[in-house]
């Protein structure tokens, strides 16, 4: 019998993702969880502030309108656009359904997600807009 | 169709009893427009170097023998057409799995866990053939059918980032084989494959790339299978946390 010799060929641990476009597109995916995490620490200050009395919060909410927090903001929905919509585009493999016998189509799935944030941001207009 | 038209193929070679390491060697071969890149290599092995090792079954895209790397993408070579690539194809073994020879790769890995999440019916308790089939209605069948059309090519596992730096993972094709078993009515294996597809080897292991589901050729979706065990396993974890749960 001949002898074996199974060769290993090795993955690089921190430039694997660079290989593949879609493999940049999971990292981008990943990224985007970070700006998220980013802007829930700046609604939570928001919230901190708020507690702390009527001067704190018209500091902070004078501060959302400077020219830095503008373009941070925008950077955030960007980002936050992104890791929203990538999500709710693969809904339909984790959730799949089926109304009687029929299986839902992916974009029925994909659709209720999108109607139900337009729902959700509407009314938080509305509230916010009071 | 030009007679004179050639392409090249370069061809990851490893001689085990020889090379360190493996190398690329190119062949010319005729350019035929209905030819995939199996033809290609059939060609390389029958005219110009008998000693290229690769292998190929059923050249119809269902024994799922014949993947490799081409161009840097999983594929079935029975299903790749020489036209849909450059004047330059380069061919390698399937990635993440130890290199048996040239394009021969080793898969006992892979035989071991598909074992393990058991591949096949458990039922509740055998019936005699007396007393007939187990019957099933169409919707019954729709539910798994997808996830039974894997060939085990093994393309899920050379596309998977996760694979690859965690070999324990017990991947894409054979977790989405434990999700066809246990979501068809006839069977009730679930709680034992649940110890391996719920561990953390298992679908645990798993980022959502994605990738698996984009390479297969019999768009089995595995990746789909993994998240439904994911939501599965987590609602067995709250139901045991219920009064009364198991
Ligand atoms: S799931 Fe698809 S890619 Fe993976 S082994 Fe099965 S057929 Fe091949
Ligand atoms: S030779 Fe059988 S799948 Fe390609």
């Amino acid at each position: 019998m001949m002898g074996r010799k199974p060769y290993i060929r090795e993955v690089s641990k921190t430039t694997w993702w660079l290989k593949h476009p879609r493999y940049m597109n999971y990292m981008l995916r990943e990224v985007t969880s970070l700006f998220i995490g980013l802007y829930t620490a700046v609604a939570i200050d928001g919230v901190w502030r708020l507690q702390q009395g009527r001067e704190a919060w018209e500091h902070f909410i004078a501060w959302t309108f400077s020219t830095e927090a503008v373009f941070m903001h925008i950077v955030f929905l960007v980002f936050a656009v992104i890791h929203t919509t990538t999500w709710f585009n693969v809904t339909p493999k984790a959730m799949p359904m089926h109304v009687g016998d029929e299986p839902l189509p992916d974009a029925a799935i994909i659709g209720a997600h999108y109607a139900g944030w337009v729902v959700v941001s509407v009314l938080a207009l509305l509230i916010a807009g009071k | 169709m030009s007679n004179d038209r050639t392409i090249t193929l370069e061809v990851m070679r490893y001689r085990p009893e020889t090379d360190a390491a493996p190398s690329f060697q190119s062949y010319v071969v005729p350019y035929v427009e209905e030819w995939v890149v199996l033809d290609a290599l059939n060609y390389v092995k029958d005219n110009l170097d008998t000693t290229v090792s690769y292998r190929w079954s059923c050249h119809m895209a269902v024994c799922g023998s014949c993947g490799m790397m081409i161009d840097g993408e999983p594929k079935l070579s029975c299903k790749a057409f020489l036209r849909d690539y450059g004047s330059k194809i380069r061919v390698e073994p399937l990635s993440h799995f130890p290199i048996e020879r040239d394009l021969v790769v080793v898969i006992d890995d892979f035989i071991e866990k598909f074992t393990r999440i058991r591949p096949y019916i458990i039922a509740q308790s055998e019936k005699p053939v007396s007393e007939g089939e187990y019957l099933q209605t169409p919707a019954q069948l729709h539910k798994y059918k997808q996830f039974t059309l894997c060939i085990n090519c093994l393309l899920c596992y050379a596309a998977c980032p996760q694979y690859a730096h965690n070999p324990e993972f017990v991947g894409p094709a054979a977790l989405s084989m434990a999700h066809r078993y246990n979501l068809d009515s006839r069977d009730s294996g679930r709680d034992l494959r649940q110890e391996v597809s719920a561990s953390h080897e298992g679908v645990w292991e798993c980022s959502f790339v994605g990738a698996c589901s984009d390479v297969c050729p019999k768009h089995v979706d595995p990746a789909a299978a993994i998240q439904q065990t994911k939501i599965a396993s987590t609602m067995d974890y709250y139901k045991a946390l219920l009064p009364g749960g198991k």
